[in-house]
């Protein structure tokens, strides 16, 4: 951990000193920000897709200050695939899940009581499993273009 | 096998994440995952056709507010000609696509594609229907740029667009159709618009309609990417968006719209007689003078959906006796099956065509029928039915559509349907003859036949063609009549909300 912290000071890709310090405070704010946008998806405005946008833009934050090896070193692509996948994954579990009761995607756990964290049975489950795709899915076409696009610009240089 | 139902789409969409998973351990097990879950697709469609009608509720909540899966004699029809044709081009796929990269993500994309396809088919819900279209016409955009060469990119770039502006008027039409009628269960609004009618906004949806699904369906004035699209996209590939996607994506949601949830007027009819004629005779022109064995099969399938869509268009007529009508539906969905059987085998030919000779160039090819026999006659066994020859299938279909025409009094489309006819023959026959016979180059003299993997599907294809020409009768009391049945049973439809 101590070897990152270090490299993290030292490494002269990214954006300047002012914009990696407040970059280093919000970044937490902002994860804690969509993990509560995903949680309470089920009772407040919100819910899997748009926290998972913006815990997506968390990382991207990250890569846009840091530069992409630090950000990749965090969530490494193969990460993301993986995650992306397993979100989806989880999914289409939830919803083969409610064959437990007899119907496809039927809401098979308790509903809970109204208006509390714990309560309308998969709803929850399944924002957490949208949050996980959306999450990846972002970060990933976002390293996709940035790699792509260093790709491109590098071949132009050379033709020039 | 009703609770089941909505596996169709499940089992596709997991096993296409499960895959992107598990090849990161293990690349062999993409093959035998794709292999399987298709092969279990294809295995359920067919004891499908032997259910009677029955709508299924998702997660238990009663329509119009749960979302409504229908099964019945079309929707079965449908998942049947998707299911075993995926299968079967997974089949060619195992071996054809070593020559390409990135075979797990090939199957992944390929089996969202047939999860979405599926999905358009069994949903009852409007927008759930949208949803699926999307799935599927994403998935077909990559799979057409599968190659990443510049061509191929720029194909899949153009059909992205396109089919962004087609989607884009689908979800505007599904949008007025809430506005006007208040739900979006199918069954539903079918009842809500009979109260309504054919007003100014209803008329402007299928405005929106016949454009959306028209682009899917690639007729005419919208059929700029179907040409460029399929010949870049893997012959696996090719044969699947010739073959079922633009039918599943285009035909049948027109069918299922326009007969059930809107209903049947003459608006609509000549409408769709009329791109249906154009259709067939622009994409029939323009595929003669292609030198690309692909392309012109492109063009063909241009061709041969016109008579898909002349048919249904006439069908659409309230105002012709029921016995036409019915003619007219038969040829439309006999011909649609028919066209999925022979435009797949001759997709999947030029595929092993091009993977023994690496060229798709008419005029380089030649005298392969000394090489590659067996592969070479499933060819000409496929010309042979889509230019409707007998005792071919291809040739029951053409006739009973252009009986059904002149039945009508149509006599300038029954004629057009019957040129048409012959200008698919010349084609053809240009085909069989820069392909199949002439002077072998000297290049070829090594070429072998394709490999065993690559073979059975096109012979069990060769097989299909000429069964379902030789069973006519069968094919049509088994498979085809429950299927008009139901698109002649607008009540029927309407139903299965209450049932279930």
């Amino acid at each position: 951990m101590h070897d990152i912290e270090k490299e993290i000071r030292e490494s002269k890709s990214g954006m300047t000193m002012i914009v990696k310090t407040i970059v280093r405070f919000a970044m937490g704010i902002i994860i804690l920000f969509g993990a509560y946008i995903v949680l309470y998806g089920h009772l407040t405005p919100g819910g899997g897709f748009a926290g998972g946008v913006i815990l997506a833009c968390g990382y991207i934050i990250l890569t846009l200050a840091f530069g992409k090896d630090i950000a990749l070193r965090k969530l490494s692509d193969q990460g993301a695939s993986i995650m992306d996948n397993s979100g989806a994954l989880a999914f289409i579990v939830i919803g083969l899940l409610g064959y437990t009761g007899g119907y496809f995607f039927l809401n098979f756990i308790d509903h809970g009581k109204r208006f509390e964290l714990f309560s309308g049975g998969i709803i929850p489950l399944c924002n957490i499993a949208i949050a996980l795709k959306v999450t990846a899915s972002l970060f990933a076409i976002f390293i996709a273009l940035a790699i792509f696009g260093k790709f491109i610009s590098g071949l132009v240089e050379e033709e020039e | 096998m009703q609770q089941y139902y909505p596996l169709f789409t499940a089992i596709p969409l997991a096993i296409a994440f499960v895959n992107l998973l598990i090849t990161k351990i293990n690349k062999r097990a993409g093959d035998y995952l794709a292999l399987i879950a298709t092969g279990v697709l294809a295995y359920m469609s067919i004891k499908m056709l032997f259910v009677g009608p029955f709508s299924y509720h998702v997660g238990g909540h009663l329509p119009p507010w749960g979302i409504l899966l229908v099964s019945d004699g079309l929707s079965s029809l449908m998942l049947v000609v998707i299911n075993v044709i995926a299968f079967l081009s997974i089949i060619f796929s195992l071996k054809y696509m070593t020559t390409y990269t990135a075979k797990p993500k090939y199957y992944s994309l390929f089996l969202l594609m047939v999860g979405g396809m599926n999905g358009v088919v069994i949903t009852g819900d409007l927008f759930n229907l949208y949803v699926f279209l999307e799935i599927a016409s994403i998935a077909s955009y990559a799979l057409v740029g599968f190659g990443c060469e510049k061509e191929e990119l720029e194909a899949s770039f153009k059909y992205m667009i396109l089919g962004g502006v087609a989607s884009t008027g689908v979800l505007f039409g599904i949008a007025f159709l809430y506005s006007i009628t208040g739900t979006l269960n199918m069954p539903d609004m079918a009842m809500q618009l009979e109260l309504v009618g054919i007003n100014r906004a209803v008329a402007f949806v299928i405005a929106l309609f016949v454009m959306g699904f028209g682009l899917k369906a690639s007729s005419v004035p919208f059929h700029a990417w179907l040409p460029d699209a399929h010949p870049s996209a893997p012959a696996p590939i090719s044969a699947m968006l010739s073959g079922v996607l633009i039918k599943a994506l285009g035909v049948y949601t027109i069918m299922r719209i326009m007969f059930h949830v809107i209903g049947p007027n003459p608006l609509v009819s000549s409408i769709m007689m009329f791109l249906g004629a154009l259709s067939m005779v622009v994409g029939g022109l323009l595929a003669i003078g292609q030198e690309d064995f692909k392309r012109m099969l492109a063009y063909s399938s241009i061709s041969q959906i016109g008579y898909v869509m002349i048919a249904l268009g006439l069908a659409l007529n309230p105002g012709i006796g029921m016995m036409t009508k019915a003619l007219a539906i038969v040829g439309a969905l006999f011909h649609l099956v028919n066209h999925a059987v022979f435009k797949s085998l001759l997709f999947l030919c030029s595929g092993a065509v091009e993977y023994r000779t690496g060229t798709r160039d008419l005029g380089k090819l030649g005298g392969l029928i000394r090489k590659m026999p067996v592969t070479m006659t499933t060819c000409s066994i496929g010309s042979l039915s889509i230019a409707g020859l007998p005792p071919f299938n291809g040739f029951w279909s053409k006739l009973i559509i252009i009986m059904a025409l002149l039945r009508a009094g149509y006599m300038v489309y029954g004629a057009i349907a019957i040129l048409v006819g012959f200008i698919t023959l010349a084609y053809f026959i240009k085909l069989q003859a820069n392909v199949l016979f002439g002077k072998l180059p000297e290049a070829f003299s090594e070429v072998r036949e394709a490999p065993f993997s690559m073979v059975l599907p096109l012979v069990i294809l060769a097989i299909l063609c000429v069964g379902l020409g030789i069973a006519y009768p069968f094919v049509e009391t088994e498979m085809l009549r429950a299927a008009w049945d139901t698109l002649l049973d607008k009540a029927g439809f309407m139903n299965l909300l209450l049932g279930g």
